[in-house]
């Protein structure tokens, strides 16, 4: 399990825009590495994030190996009910990762 | 910057290692080139952009304007440079952005991120970091909900690090 | 007058100043180049961008390596089947102040020896395991977790008693000529701090802020690490990983840094 850190207000008003902000660990190998010996290092990295409110998706991101070292990513929503946010990454093998969240809407 | 009389700690006008052409010759036949780090496959071009930019846009065109990219004009390392893509829409059901498009000029590859809003992100706007592999353009696409596109770029340099550490 | 008597009453106003400088403090040292005003962390010459990734905790990849270490705290070890946490207990309250005052000379060691080699000798003498490699990822997670406490204390080394030796040792270090390029530390982080070298602006060579997130690497490391790549830089043979050429430095430089925050993870270029 990679480390991950997320930041969600505890409480936001009814129809507040707040922003989200989110870090894990993964080294995101490119792909355009060479290793001493000179063979290519393959692409590993995390290629998908997406996070749902109460189940239904309010961001996605698709990422590519331009996208640096433990990936951050920060982005917003309209706070609509209260409820889990759940923040879920892919990397290139399939493996997923999930995090939750719980926030009151007052 | 450097006072008048000051001397520069490298005279950046001669090479910091002098090699004779014997020195050169046996350094290049032992394989002493670059580092690992800097040996990359083709470097993407302007037309790769464009062509990854071509699978968003279809025949469409997009307009400049009402993407602003937030991104240092002078990067201090090309392996994290912060980067924030905001687009001008009120974000309501009948007027939102779709998704935004991040695109490079000069790397290797030139996807760099696609990211899937809609009406629920209420801001249009994302924040993140990414790898420039030499000094470019970024460009970023903004496709809306009445299936207009939008553009704007941003021009970022990259500078070498001042001790090399391979 | 005579040679001798002239010589006397010339150097007559200045005995107090040489006395002076001979009491103060706990030894006489030669003034560093750097006046005690002008003192200035890595933070100072990183962009805004740069500092903006140290100063949030949500934006540091360096508080990755917080949660790593908080793990390694937690988990038993070896024959005595004890954490960090077994004898330590919340590392918050327990480890504040250590960072600060490492490196230190430990008489079990019989030597100066800094945060990493002291973890080491805990897992050792009282884990009964065997101690991480230096630069392990497992070192690095513990080490950034050990020192996150002291955050925002200042750094305040013993350099006399029997940490004097290794403390000069630090110092005539920091002041030879090393490599092909035949640079000592000291002209750039002394002489030429602030000014532009290449895309760099020259910091005054502080490890307040180990380990740290640095972008070249994307990924933490130790102080170390980065002093093993000014050796390369001036095209000097490195000294190994834990090699007491370094802590010896490292004691210098955590002197030369007094006063100035701990900052770890901090977040370099």
């Amino acid at each position: 399990m990679a480390k991950a850190l997320i930041r969600v207000p505890t409480e936001a008003k009814k129809g507040e825009v707040f922003e989200i902000k989110t870090l894990i660990s993964h080294p995101m190998e490119t792909g355009q590495r060479r290793d001493e010996m000179g063979r290519p290092i393959p692409r590993d990295i995390i290629n998908r994030f997406v996070c749902t409110y109460n189940g239904e998706e309010v961001f996605r991101a698709d990422l590519f190996p331009a996208i640096a070292a433990n990936p951050f990513l920060a982005f917003f929503t309209v706070a609509t009910e209260s409820g889990e946010l759940v923040f879920r990454w892919t990397d290139d093998h399939g493996n997923t990762q999930t995090e939750t969240a719980r926030i009151t809407v007052v | 910057m450097l006072a008048r009389g000051e001397k520069p700690v490298f005279d950046l006008s001669k090479p910091t290692v002098r090699l004779t052409r014997r020195q050169f010759v046996a350094a290049t036949i032992l394989g002493v080139t670059l580092p690992p780090t800097l040996r990359h496959a083709a470097e993407a071009s302007p037309e790769d952009a464009a062509a990854a930019m071509k699978a968003i846009l279809g025949d469409a065109q997009a307009r400049v304007g009402k993407v602003t990219l937030d991104i240092p004009p002078i990067a201090e390392n090309g392996n994290s440079v912060p980067l924030t893509v905001s687009v001008d829409s009120p974000m309501t059901l009948a007027e939102h952005v779709r998704s935004i498009h991040i695109f490079s000029e000069e790397n290797p590859l030139p996807n760099v991120a696609h990211f899937t809003l809609g009406p629920r992100a209420g801001k249009a706007q994302v924040t993140t970091r990414i790898r420039l592999f030499k000094s470019q353009k970024i460009v970023a696409v903004a496709a809306l909900s009445d299936g207009s596109f939008w553009s704007g770029s941003a021009e970022v340099v990259i500078t070498l690090a001042a001790c090399i550490e391979e | 007058m005579s040679g001798p008597r002239r010589f006397c009453l010339l150097a007559a106003p200045f005995l107090p100043l040489l006395l002076a400088v001979s009491v103060s403090g706990q030894h006489a040292d030669p003034p560093t180049g750097i006046r005690p005003e002008d003192t200035r962390s890595g933070y100072h010459f990183q962009s805004r961008e740069t500092q903006g990734m140290q100063d949030d905790d949500l934006a540091n990849p360096g508080f990755l390596w917080v949660l790593k270490g908080e793990d390694l705290w937690r988990k038993a070890a070896g024959a005595a089947g004890k954490s960090c946490a077994s004898c330590h207990q919340d590392a918050a309250k327990s480890m504040k102040g250590v960072a600060a005052r490492y490196p230190a000379f430990d008489a079990r060691a019989g030597r100066v020896i800094n945060l990493e080699q002291r973890i080491n000798q805990c897992r050792v003498d009282h884990q009964q395991t065997s101690p991480f490699i230096y630069e392990s990822e497992d070192l690095l997670a513990l080490t950034v977790y050990v020192a996150h406490p002291s955050r925002g204390m200042p750094m305040q080394v013993t350099t006399d008693g029997p940490a004097r030796p290794f403390f000069e040792a630090g110092r005539n270090l920091f002041l030879a000529r090393q490599g092909q390029l035949n640079l000592a530390c000291k002209q750039c982080h002394e002489d030429q701090w602030g000014k532009q070298l290449r895309g760099d602006r020259i910091s005054q060579g502080h490890g307040n802020a180990y380990p740290i997130y640095r972008l070249e690497w994307q990924t933490v490391g130790s102080l170390h690490r980065r002093l093993r790549s000014c050796s390369i830089g001036v095209r000097a043979e490195p000294y190994p990983y834990g090699a007491q050429e370094y802590v010896n430095l490292e004691l210098f430089l955590a002197w030369r840094a007094r006063g100035l925050p701990i900052e770890t993870p901090g977040v370099r270029r």
